[in-house]
């Protein structure tokens, strides 16, 4: 069952445009990923979903109900914000409770869900703590407290984690998507980070220029990209001209491959994308195509390698390293050939 | 630490303008003698003695409540006028602040006299009500005109560290205050108000320490009937030449100040609210 329904929603600011007829449905319990560059849109998303901004047009249905309207306040929706706006006047139990306190909640009942919600953020017997004396790790755990003590049906995330250090933000990371499903909540979860959303998303919304590119699971996303912006957002990628001679045959680098690909016109011009660990190197002879290594860097787990072939530079992840100079053969299968329609604006 | 080079000159300057005068004063309040020799002072604690008798005491009363009440009134009305400020446009906001600020460019006594045109026997107000037939009314010489003039002069003073304050909160607290189910009532009385606190204890210092020791407001509007404890201060240097109660008044007066501001800033540290008062 869909809890939110976004229907042809647009939105405009002194004439320019930030979202652009943009329908999205959230189905409960899931972990929804609005991922894009910065400016895309997917905060003004957010704040439309949040009832913090009125969308220009379009409709958003809570829950089978149109709460376009609803001023945020009445939503049973709650956000962790970007810089988790934690009240500096007031100690961590009053801002957890002040949620609570609004709506006239028992103080005992108020002081029993405090402590619970401390309990599963894992921050117990900090109530009285100021809010400076805490570490934005700890900052950010008490921004999620303060929103679930709610027990809202949607939680809203605008980049949580952007501000954390790096081993911080992936132990957040697996908390948070824990939570999730322990909870039963529907996160609708706001990134700039691919492999954060990849991580940690059920569904994945890319959206680029106000506009919803690519709705899929994390797996989908990545190994099918259903055009060019999503394939280099999503991972890196070599993303080449060709074009497609007939079903399941492509043409690039003055060579004609086999793919799993049809349904274009003869002769259509097509953008080609290959992930850089698909492509395999092989001896120069044995190879469907050949180039020479311009510049190798040790990334860790693999190897980066530029390959020049034809004026083009081929990205390749391996664990086999060639020095720069070699002579190299690359290959593909057909699986990993991503015909795409070339997208005018791009 | 050790001091710069270049902070000896503020130094020498705090010395001879802040630290030496002071000293001076101190040491004219507990001596007595003839204002003319300076070295014949003998020790003595009568200033203070005399300042504690009832004429004095009655006077510094009234110089407190008409203070109070001044920065009372102040607040009543400027927090809602830098609320308002804050809350327009930042363009329109410049244009409101600069309106607020601009009599201040104009001379403090300049500004002072000007009321009385206005409020005068045969002023402005009493000549528009002569046309329409009602007799004049007494509008100065009393308490309400000192009032006056002191809201007056002083409410800049506390609409802009209120505005300065209101302008700082985070607009994420206002929008997670309404996350969180909170009204815009709520969102006043819980995040806007409290946060803004060391703006209103800011304001209150700086309307209330120039009202309680004016002299000129009260002497323009108050036509001398109605001294203040300024006045008093005012004449034993300027009519009656005794430097030494003069001094002792200085110091009560100072010592008071002292008391009220050690008290309002506790205040601001129990409130403690992300600071951004003047100081």
């Amino acid at each position: 069952m869909n809890i939110i329904d976004l229907k042809n929603v647009s939105k405009e600011y002194g004439g320019v445009t930030v979202l652009d007829n943009i329908n999205l449905y959230i189905r409960k319990n899931e972990f929804l990923t609005l991922l894009g560059p910065s400016g895309c849109g997917k905060t003004t998303t957010l704040r439309i979903i949040g009832g913090f901004e009125e969308p220009s047009s379009g409709q958003v249905i809570f829950d089978g109900k149109d709460i376009t309207k609803l001023p945020a306040y009445k939503r049973q929706i709650n956000t962790v914000f970007q810089k988790y706006a934690l009240f500096p006047h007031m100690n961590i139990s009053e801002n957890i409770a002040f949620g609570l306190k609004i709506k006239k909640m028992s103080k005992e009942k108020i002081d029993k869900k405090v402590k619970e919600m401390l309990r599963l953020v894992n921050l117990e017997g900090f109530e009285n703590r100021s809010i400076e004396s805490l570490s934005g790790g700890q900052q950010q755990r008490i921004a999620i407290a303060r929103a679930l003590v709610n027990e809202p049906e949607v939680l809203l995330l605008d980049e949580p984690l952007g501000a954390l250090d790096l081993k911080l933000r992936k132990e957040m990371q697996t908390e948070l998507k824990n939570m999730q499903q322990r909870l039963g909540i529907t996160f609708i979860y706001v990134t700039h980070d691919q492999e954060e959303a990849l991580t940690m998303s059920d569904t994945i919304a890319v959206m680029d220029k106000g506009k919803i590119q690519q709705i899929g699971t994390p797996v989908d996303i990545y190994n099918e990209p259903k055009n060019a912006f999503v394939a280099k957002f999503i991972g890196e990628s070599n993303i080449i001209d060709a074009v497609m001679k007939e079903d399941f045959l492509v043409e690039f680098g003055e060579r004609v491959f086999e793919c799993v690909d049809k349904g274009f016109e003869r002769c259509e011009e097509v953008d080609v994308v290959i992930r850089p660990e698909d492509i395999e190197i092989v001896k120069a002879e044995d190879g469907k195509w050949e180039g020479v290594v311009e510049s190798v860097t040790f990334k860790g787990v693999h190897y980066e390698m530029i390959v020049k072939s034809k004026g083009f530079d081929w990205m390749i992840h391996s664990t086999i390293m060639k020095p720069e100079g070699t002579h190299i053969g690359m290959n593909v299968t057909p699986e990993n050939i991503h015909v795409m329609r070339k997208v005018k604006n791009l | 630490m050790k001091l710069k080079r270049a902070a000896y000159p503020y130094i020498v300057w705090m010395m001879v303008f802040i630290l030496m005068p002071l000293l001076l004063i101190v040491y004219f309040a507990f001596t007595s003698g003839d204002s003319q020799s300076f070295l014949d002072f003998t020790f003595s604690l009568n200033n203070f003695k005399r300042f504690f008798t009832p004429t004095y005491l009655k006077v510094l009363t009234r110089s407190v409540n008409l203070a109070l009440l001044s920065t009372i009134i102040s607040l009543i009305v400027g927090y809602p006028l830098a609320y308002i400020i804050s809350k327009e446009k930042s363009k329109r906001q410049n244009i409101m602040i600069l309106m607020l600020v601009i009599p201040m460019w104009m001379n403090f006594l300049l500004r002072t006299y000007a009321w009385l045109t206005l409020l005068g026997r045969n002023g402005f107000i009493n000549n528009i009500l002569a046309k329409i037939g009602v007799s004049p009314l007494n509008l100065m010489y009393n308490n309400k005109a000192i009032l006056l003039g002191m809201v007056y002069n002083f409410l800049p003073f506390m609409v802009l560290p209120i505005y300065s304050v209101l302008t700082k909160i985070e607009k994420n607290l206002i929008e997670a205050a309404e996350d969180l189910g909170a009204n815009s009532i709520t969102i006043f009385r819980k995040v806007i108000f409290p946060l803004s606190l060391p703006g209103v204890i800011t304001g209150i210092t700086m309307v209330f320490i120039p009202a309680v020791s004016t002299f000129v407001i009260s002497d323009l509007l108050g036509g001398g009937k109605y001294s203040l404890i300024g006045n008093v201060i005012e004449q034993q240097f300027r009519v009656t030449g005794d430097w030494h109660f003069g001094s002792a008044l200085s110091i009560v007066l100072m010592i008071f100040i002292l008391i009220t501001m050690a008290f309002t800033s506790k205040i601001d540290k129990e409130k403690e609210g992300g600071g951004g008062g003047l100081w």
